[in-house]
């Protein structure tokens, strides 16, 4: 349908024109229909991207180096000094076996540092806002006490009853087993831990290489270390051994040292590896003891397979899921982009994403500081309150815009549960909006916050839908999100406050820095 | 059922009747009127991607049950087929282990195989099933797979 293909419906619409500060370098690049960009270049996650988006990691990589620069000068002395030695006296097997392994140890390396680990992809705005009516509509209204909805969902898993949390920076309830990196800012499938040595998430698409290099690791550092010390042994026998030391004194030193100290604390890792493949579990949910029987008696792991063998089978040989997030693909012109950051334009097709890492950072600063800000007289007020914020909250621009749109327009009674918002995320990015409701907005808000000790106001009217019965509550959770970003609406009030606290402060810097993303 | 084509008097005549919750922005296009369904994922069997086949209301007046329930359950099946662990994919994983995973730089996984088995499967049921009732699937696996997209287009002819 020519319709369908080329036309984005209204909600994707109103995103884009709401949330986004329109920028003409952002524009020029869209009139062209960003054909050229690819996925990676406007991922959202905290990853660095390499050869064209062929390879991922996570944004600090110095101890990756690290990894490496051991690895190859410890290889590398071994096979200068050690190997001609010991092809000659002893196998010219010993050093095609240590080249094998060595060569084996890296491609494990850079597999699991340069995949995706299993990074779920953001959800659409389309998906938040559907999810966030599912969240509204679900909740009771429990009168005017403002308690936030708990955003758990629970499910019965092979008789276990797990709690799926709502992410939300993702702005997704997280699958079983996925967690949120918070290094990397992604949710992960099968979120084993963060490696600084491999410089990315261990996750469901790179475990096995993971498993793998460490094994082979330790394999290559037994191997290693046994050469050596046989080396050493058999030119004694022939020298002596201080004048065998003598041969290339600054080494030793160097690679034993080295060599010890893996030999234990890798082999020690591939041990405990080795125990999470056989009970299939993460390290994760080892360190959390989500599945002990401590717990309690009838706690067991749900995803275990039953059988050691089958478990570890699953875990090394079973099937490769293909990357999410496609990141080599084509930015086409009609793809709805993910919540935050997104730019649109004057058409209602959504435009590719124009953060560069640069901004992200802006925003998840300025992010922070609002959060910090808002945090401290809230937490006198009412603890409840922040439970949407405790999570990550993109609020770039993007964050409160999830609020937006009914994804349904001809439901009016969800609608009007999101309707208060309507007003006042507009103004979140659009600081200089002509629009007197939604400063009246502000000040309503600001109200609200300016005096937390006092009565909790009544909840503000939506300013454009029908206004909902006086009886029911606004939906508490989007409030404090609008709430923060009325503070620059309002910049003599933000002051009053400012004066009292030094978070405030920052926070108002946060908002200008926001403000000019 | 095709939506007729978006004149000014349509353009203004859905504009108006979304000026109350729309009133912020500035209406330059007005887009065929949608809405989109999700059909979430069902995790009782773990973490293999299964989706929900409970019938959402909305689709009510707009398709068959049975039709939308076949479907979701054949994707189910599919996906099933492609994380299945047997024979066939512990020979892959070992081949790919001993080859030290470049083996992959000339054949594509069972995954993908079956991942283009889906998309084939999707298009084809959208083509004749979905799109002569104005609905369209979205491939989960632009969404993550996390939800099957169903985008419902208007009928402007109703004049909603």
């Amino acid at each position: 349908m020519h319709l369908a293909v080329e036309q984005e419906p209204v909600p994707e619409c109103q995103y884009n024109q709401i949330c986004t500060r329109n920028s003409s370098p952002a524009e020029g690049s869209l009139a062209r229909k960003g054909a050229h960009r690819r996925k990676w270049q406007v991922f959202q996650g905290r990853n660095k991207f390499y050869c064209n988006g062929r390879i991922m990691m996570a944004r600090q990589s110095g101890v990756f180096y690290l990894t490496l620069v051991l690895i190859l000068m410890t290889s590398g002395l071994f096979f200068t000094f050690d190997c001609p030695f010991l092809a000659s006296n002893l196998s010219p097997a010993v050093p095609v076996v240590g080249g094998v392994l060595f060569f084996f140890v890296m491609g494990m390396l850079f597999r699991a540092s340069f995949s995706d680990p299993g990074v779920l992809p953001r959800a659409t705005p389309d998906e938040a806002a559907d999810l966030e009516r599912q969240i509204d509509t679900a909740t009771c209204p429990s009168g005017p006490g403002y308690r936030t909805p708990p955003r758990t969902r629970e499910v019965q898993i092979n008789g276990q009853t797990v709690k799926l949390k709502y992410c939300f920076t993702c702005k997704i309830f997280r699958p079983p087993r996925t967690s949120h990196c918070s290094l990397c800012d992604n949710c992960v499938e099968r979120f084993d831990h963060h490696c600084p040595w491999v410089g990315n998430c261990v996750g469901r698409r790179n475990y096995r290489y993971f498993y793998l290099f460490i094994v082979s690791l330790s394999c290559l550092t037994l191997f290693i270390f046994s050469f050596v010390v046989t080396h050493v042994i058999l030119r004694s026998n022939r020298t002596g051994f201080l004048s065998a030391l003598k041969d290339s004194p600054a080494r030793y030193p160097f690679s034993v040292v080295v060599c010890f100290f893996s030999v234990w604390s890798i082999v020690g890792l591939s041990g405990f590896h080795t125990y999470l493949i056989s009970s299939n579990q993460t390290t994760n949910e080892d360190i959390k003891g989500a599945w002990s029987s401590k717990r309690g008696k009838d706690n067991y792991n749900p995803y275990s397979y039953g059988s050691i063998l089958t478990n570890c089978c699953a875990a090394l040989c079973g099937p490769l899921p293909p990357s999410l997030i496609d990141r080599r693909g084509l930015i086409q012109s009609d793809d709805p982009q993910p919540l935050s950051h997104s730019n649109g334009t004057s058409l209602y097709t959504p435009t590719p994403l124009y953060s560069h890492m640069c901004d992200q950072d802006q925003c998840i600063q300025s992010t922070k500081f609002v959060l910090q800000a808002a945090a401290t007289p809230l937490l006198h007020a009412d603890p409840v309150v922040l439970a949407p914020l405790s999570g990550k909250t993109s609020m770039g621009g993007g964050g409160p815009c999830s609020y937006l749109s009914p994804s349904q327009p001809s439901l009016p009674p969800s609608s009007s549960t999101t309707t208060p918002s309507l007003g006042c995320t507009g103004d979140m990015v659009m600081l200089k909006d002509a629009e007197t409701r939604c400063r009246h907005h502000h000040h309503h808000h600001l109200h609200h916050f300016a005096g937390p000790e006092d009565t909790p106001p009544p909840p503000p009217s939506p300013p454009s839908a029908p206004p909902p019965p006086p009886s029911s509550p606004p939906p508490p959770p989007p409030c404090p999100a609008h709430g923060h970003s009325h503070h620059t609406g309002a910049p003599s009030q933000v002051y009053d406050l400012a004066s009292q606290d030094s978070l405030h402060d920052s926070s108002v810097r946060g908002l200008v820095k926001l403000s000019t993303v | 059922m095709t939506p007729p084509p978006l004149t000014p008097t349509n353009h203004r005549k859905v504009q108006l009747s979304h000026i109350t919750t729309h009133s912020l922005q500035d209406l330059r296009q007005q887009a065929a009127v949608a809405a989109k369904v999700f059909i979430q994922r069902d995790y009782t069997n773990g973490t293999v991607c299964q989706f929900q086949t409970k019938f959402p209301s909305e689709l009510e007046t707009r398709i068959d049950k049975q039709q939308f329930e076949e479907t979701v359950r054949t994707l189910n099946n599919l996906y099933a087929e492609a994380e299945k662990l047997g024979g066939q994919s512990y020979l892959e994983g070992c081949l790919a282990c001993l080859t030290a995973y470049t083996v992959f730089l000339c054949m594509e996984t069972h995954y993908e195989k079956v991942l283009k088995k889906i998309a084939k499967y999707i298009q084809e049921q959208n083509d004749k099933i979905y799109a002569p009732r104005g609905l369209l699937l979205t491939d989960p696996i632009e969404r993550g797979l996390r939800v099957i997209e169903v985008t419902l287009f208007e009928d402007r002819s109703l004049g909603r």
